[in-house]
């Protein structure tokens, strides 16, 4: 926010007055769209005391709670394996030998190429009806996998720009001091990288938190699904039980974006990190505005242009 | 290849379908998302803090539950009936809408600070700061990250396969439901992300044609 307001003076009576109608105009749309939807949603009885009456019964908060459970265990599975799939996947990209650099790159590209929900539904729909095979994929698997593939290769690129971003002299300097190519990467270099690029990956997890919501599309029995259950029950509370669901869903992800706000915070105050960060993890919509920022910081302002 | 060219007509209309939501969620949220990121960087505060809300609580919630308020909700609030196609347009660029207002917000952001105070220190008004001085340089370095926003949008034109749209990842269904359509399961879904990965790269050409069409030499 503090280059927005470079943008204009502070307002003369004339500004004040202008701003005061545009301010004005703003509230007046806004409070008729939103009047409008809750006019809509009154006048179809959705306030009705039998659309919520289903809610008062624990049962179904019961179910709420399993539903509840099956996101964030496919979440903090799906977290987990990103993570490490991502130093995997990055430390391979970042290999001095050819023969595992280019795989590894064509893989990271191929993931990142093909939708969450094409891959989920290939572990899902795909595994299950191969021809002959007893095998059976839970959806919970499917879910799990699916976003450890997809979030992994994401998160390899932001490390890998994490490294690469590193002035050369601290590789230098670690083979100096006689350590190996692999103490270089694991004492030097990673720890580095991680610090810098934390707001990314938590960012990242956030994203993954989402992304946990298509499993409702591979029917994995998470919040959305539930809510879709509920909606044929008695009241038909369909719109209801998307708001409640919405609210859980909103807070979850409001918590893990303060934390990574708050991180991106301290890492800017930190006099550990250097500020030199490359732009490659740009092409996830979540980090991009992290990563212009950092770049904006660093006075790197040839976007688009970093390590490829 | 039979699951390809056995099944071509339903390939053409998924295809067609799924560039269709593409473009028309893109276009929407072109236009959405620069109101919205005008608005977040406007010396009118309500408009700021309307514009912060809305970015934060789209972007907060799961494409997923943002079609099911819009496929499965808006039918219930007896408004005139809308087909499945453009509420998912309509889903799709709410939703993207709040990544572009972020993308052009970070870009201004950008710009130099001394940008903008020599543009005032000559005496330009708010609107040609940003028209004549901040926007052009802005627009450049929101190129990369806006193709990457699309790129983001055209995947997430699968999730209305779970909302009765017929695009390329509802083919599963339609092929395995019927009796006499070639291919497997897994071959239709393989060929899906074979197309996509097509269509990635192909967008992937388009930014990287740009990124250098309009590459600041500073």
């Amino acid at each position: 926010m503090s280059g927005a307001s470079v943008l204009y003076d502070v307002p003369g009576p004339k500004a004040v007055r202008r701003n005061l109608l545009l301010g004005i105009v703003t509230v007046l749309v806004v409070v008729a769209a939103v009047g409008f939807v809750v006019y809509r949603f009154a006048v179809t009885g959705q306030f009705d005391a039998a659309r919520w009456n289903l809610f008062t019964y624990s049962l179904v908060w019961q179910g709420m709670a399993q539903a509840l459970w099956a996101t964030v265990s496919a979440f903090l599975a799906a977290a987990v394996g990103s993570i490490l799939l991502g130093f995997v996947l990055a430390i391979g990209r970042l290999s001095d030998h050819a023969w595992v650099r280019v795989p590894v790159t064509v893989v990271i590209e191929l993931l990142r190429a093909v939708p969450v929900l094409v891959m989920m539904m290939i572990f899902f729909y795909g595994v299950n009806s191969i021809p002959g095979s007893t095998f059976r994929m839970s959806a919970y698997a499917a879910v799990v996998i699916g976003l450890v593939l997809y979030n992994g290769s994401v998160l390899a690129e932001a490390l890998r720009a994490g490294v690469e971003a590193l002035p050369k002299g601290q590789k230098e300097a670690g083979y100096a001091i006689g350590l190996r190519k692999s103490g270089v990467m694991v004492f030097i270099l990673l720890p580095q990288a991680i610090r810098a690029m934390l707001p990314v990956i938590v960012a990242q997890l956030v994203v993954t938190l989402k992304d946990t919501a298509l499993g409702f599309i591979i029917t994995y029995p998470e919040l959305i699904y539930y809510a879709k259950y509920l909606s044929g029950q008695p009241g038909r509370p369909l719109l209801q039980a998307g708001l409640i669901v919405a609210v859980i869903y909103i807070s979850m992800c409001l918590i893990l974006s303060g934390i990574a706000k708050w991180l991106e915070v301290r890492t800017r105050r930190s006099p550990k990190v250097l500020h030199h960060v490359g732009n490659s993890a740009a092409d996830d919509e979540s980090t991009l505005t992290e990563v212009i920022a950092l770049q904006g910081r660093a006075g790197n302002l040839d976007a688009g242009g970093g390590p490829r | 290849m039979d699951a390809l060219l056995g099944n071509l007509d339903l390939w053409g209309q998924a295809t067609l379908n799924t560039v269709l939501l593409f473009l028309g969620g893109g276009a929407l949220a072109l236009v959405l998302g620069t109101i919205v990121g005008a608005m977040r960087v406007s010396p009118v505060p309500i408009a700021r803090g309307v514009g912060t809300v809305y970015v934060n609580l789209v972007r907060n919630t799961p494409l997923t539950l943002v079609f099911f308020f819009f496929v499965f909700g808006y039918p219930k609030l007896d408004l005139p009936e809308i087909p499945f196609m453009p509420l998912g347009i309509i889903a799709l660029g709410i939703y993207t809408a709040t990544y572009v207002a972020e993308v052009l917000r970070a870009g201004i952001n950008t710009v130099p600070v001394g940008q903008a105070e020599a543009a005032r220190a000559i005496g330009l008004t708010f609107g040609q700061v940003m028209t004549l001085v901040v926007m052009p340089q802005a627009f450049r370095s929101v190129v990369p990250p806006m193709m990457s926003v699309f790129i983001a949008l055209l995947k997430n034109t699968t999730v209305a396969a779970g909302f009765s749209i017929a695009e390329l990842a509802a083919l599963r269904a339609t092929v395995a439901d019927s009796a006499n359509r070639p291919g497997t399961v897994m071959e239709i879904l393989l060929w899906v992300a074979v197309v996509f990965i097509v269509l990635v790269f192909l967008l992937s050409l388009v930014q990287r044609h740009f990124e250098k069409k309009w590459r600041i030499v500073r």
